[in-house]
């Protein structure tokens, strides 16, 4: 009932190109950024540090990844490998460069993941598919090796993990072992809320509808002028740059210090499902594949807790794996083009409830 | 309706000629010296049985295949490999046999994606979706909305392609080639696997397309009926040769022609 059009009349062009054309969509953004904003300022630790933070982060990746995979068609497995740049560059930047802005380094860092992702994705005018998805694995296999044998990138470290220095800005503790939940989660929300605005106008434009056009069908594209290696390239380098800042974002906002193991190929492939179950070519589907595939195995794991049943932690681990698994398979028999597609259904739903004719 | 750079050309002359072209796919002969022209404003028929070589003929002028002999001139300018892109920079666009649409987007995205060569703010503008970009954006919607009043599609602009039926999709496609505002508009069978009504308005959309918009239009056809009545000038291939090239009514009249369609008695 609430969720009504009528009477909204678009009287010029622009309003109708609006990326959120109905009031009450505008109006639910809005407060979910600022309820976002209010559990930073109140929430608990736990539920900023092991929750919130890393959905977020996850949430950026799989925007990242959906940027190539569910609106260009090209098929990556090398996003953990593209997030490992990002947050080695900052690594290496902040070294050298102490004094200068973290945040500054952080949204910098993404820029070196955005040159090595279109580096690796030139074999991509040629290939595609699963074949593109094997040469996108060289990428993560190569960059792996360069994380585990190049000292140089971990500052020569015994350990031969990254650990994230304290940085200050205007006085507030940042990153580090000393910098609060609280400081963190805000940072983190302003970064993947303003690169999701702009991947969300990226999309909706020209170069958006360029990448679908690419997508689904490549042939046609070219015979309207559209060149599919810059076009490519170019959703290669926009999908690693916001893959990259993810990987700063997991490394100096959450971890606090990485090894290389945590940008291996199983990253990838989780990245992957997020986007697979959130709904390819989905922005918000990202979202809500982020939740699924990260927060369903912290729900679950509580569930047993709840209800007092005696159980060992290493059996509740085996059981959310199990009950995570069925419900992926779940998911996808309902419905493959992902929560994103179901989303989208509920609302055409609830736009015409209660009365459907 | 001319995409800038090239030489003004008068209706009546030779918008595109294409020169004693030989196209073959290993030992498959597909097009062996075929010439014959377009001219602007005309509307030019290429006609012959399954397998003649027409699919490729149009392939070849908008640079999708590069021909081994022969040379094809559009606008005054000759050039030996055009790539698919320099064509369609060049004024050329076409339709497809099978419908190529994107699929997955709206009817509106579809004929804005025709649009993408004409739109020019770069990506950090597009990235803020202000200014300029939101300008240019808006811009280009008047005009796409016109496309989509004159096909009078306005009732599905915001229909995923995919979930139209087949008539819609032919003309959704006619749309996005519009959308470029072509010189020269390729289209490869626009009738097939039409009934009478939907080829009755696709005939009218052509002839519309010609008469309001000055398109020069080349379509390959089946449907003798249609293709008798739309054009202005006909040529006919068979088995990759050029055995007729004439008005309607020569055509009709050739036994050349007679003979690839009816066959001849041995």
């Amino acid at each position: 009932m609430l969720y009504r059009e009528v009477g909204q009349f678009k009287t010029s062009y622009t309003s109708d190109q609006a990326i959120f054309p109905i009031l009450q969509d505008r109006l639910g953004i809005v407060a979910i950024v600022i309820a976002a904003y209010l559990i930073g300022l109140t929430g608990g630790d736990f539920l900023l540090n092991a929750v919130l933070i890393p959905f977020l982060i996850f949430s950026l990746a799989a925007i990242g990844l959906n940027l190539l995979t569910g609106y260009t068609g090209l098929l990556s497995l090398g996003t953990g490998a593209f997030m490992g740049v990002g947050a080695y560059a900052c690594y290496k930047l902040t070294t050298y460069f102490p004094n200068v802005n973290i945040l500054l380094w952080v949204v910098v860092s993404g820029f070196f993941a955005s040159i090595v992702g279109a580096l690796f994705g030139l074999p991509s005018l040629r290939i595609k598919g699963f074949y593109l998805a094997v040469a996108t694995l060289a990428a993560q296999f190569f960059l792996e090796w360069c994380f585990i044998r190049i000292p140089w990138l971990f500052n020569y470290n015994e350990s031969g993990a990254i650990e994230v220095p304290q940085r200050e800005i205007f006085g507030i503790i940042v990153t580090g072992p000393r910098a609060s939940a609280q400081t963190r989660y805000l940072v983190v929300l302003t970064i993947v809320a303003a690169l999701t605005w702009l991947a969300s106008n990226l999309v909706h434009g020209r170069i958006g509808r360029m990448w679908m056009a690419v997508r689904d069908m490549d042939i046609a594209a070219e015979l309207m002028g559209i060149r599919l290696l810059p076009t490519k390239l170019l959703a290669f380098a926009v999908s690693s740059y916001v893959c990259g800042v993810a990987g700063a974002l997991l490394v100096f906002l959450w971890y606090g210090g990485a090894e290389s193991t945590v940008f291996d190929i199983n990253q990838s492939f989780q990245i992957l499902f997020m986007v697979i179950i959130g709904g390819l070519g989905s922005i918000i589907g990202s979202y809500f594949g982020a939740a699924v595939i990260y927060m369903m195995p912290i729900v679950l794991r509580a569930v047993p807790g709840w209800f007092g049943l005696p159980l060992q932690p290493a059996t509740v681990e085996h059981l959310t794996f199990m009950v995570v698994g069925a419900l992926i398979i779940v998911f996808l028999i309902a419905e493959p083009h992902g929560l994103a597609r179901l989303w989208q259904i509920a609302k055409q739903k609830l736009r015409v409830w209660p009365f459907p004719y | 309706m001319r995409a800038p750079g090239g030489p003004e050309i008068a209706v009546g002359d030779v918008l595109l000629s294409v020169e004693n072209v030989s196209l073959s796919f290993g030992g498959v002969k597909a097009i062996s010296g075929v010439s014959f022209d377009i001219r602007k404003g005309e509307i030019r028929a290429i006609i012959g049985p399954n397998g003649a070589g027409k699919t490729s003929m149009l392939n070849v002028i908008n640079g999708f295949y590069h021909p081994q002999q022969g040379r094809i001139t559009f606008k005054g300018k000759t050039r030996p490999h055009m790539q698919p892109y320099e064509a369609a920079r060049g004024g050329i666009a076409r339709t497809f046999q099978n419908v190529a649409l994107f699929r997955g987007m709206t009817v509106l995205d579809n004929i804005m994606a025709g649009r993408s060569l004409k739109m020019h703010t770069n990506i950090f503008w597009q990235l803020l979706r202000f200014g300029p970009a939101l300008r240019e954006e808006v811009a280009h919607r008047v005009r796409v909305e016109e496309i989509i009043d004159f096909l009078r599609i306005q009732d599905i602009r915001r229909t995923p392609v995919g979930r139209l039926p087949y008539g819609l999709q032919k003309r959704v496609e006619l749309g996005r080639a519009l959308a470029m505002e072509p010189d020269l508009l390729l289209l490869d069978e626009p009738m097939a696997g039409m009934n009478l009504e939907e080829k009755e308005d696709m005939s009218r959309f052509i002839l519309d397309v010609n008469d309001h918009y000055g398109t020069t239009i080349a379509l390959i056809e089946h449907d003798m009926g249609v293709v008798m009545d739309l054009s202005d000038r006909v040529v006919v291939l068979d088995y990759g040769i050029k055995i007729a090239d004439g008005t309607p009514d020569e055509i009709k009249r050739d036994p050349a022609v007679i003979d690839a369609y009816l066959g001849v008695a041995h």
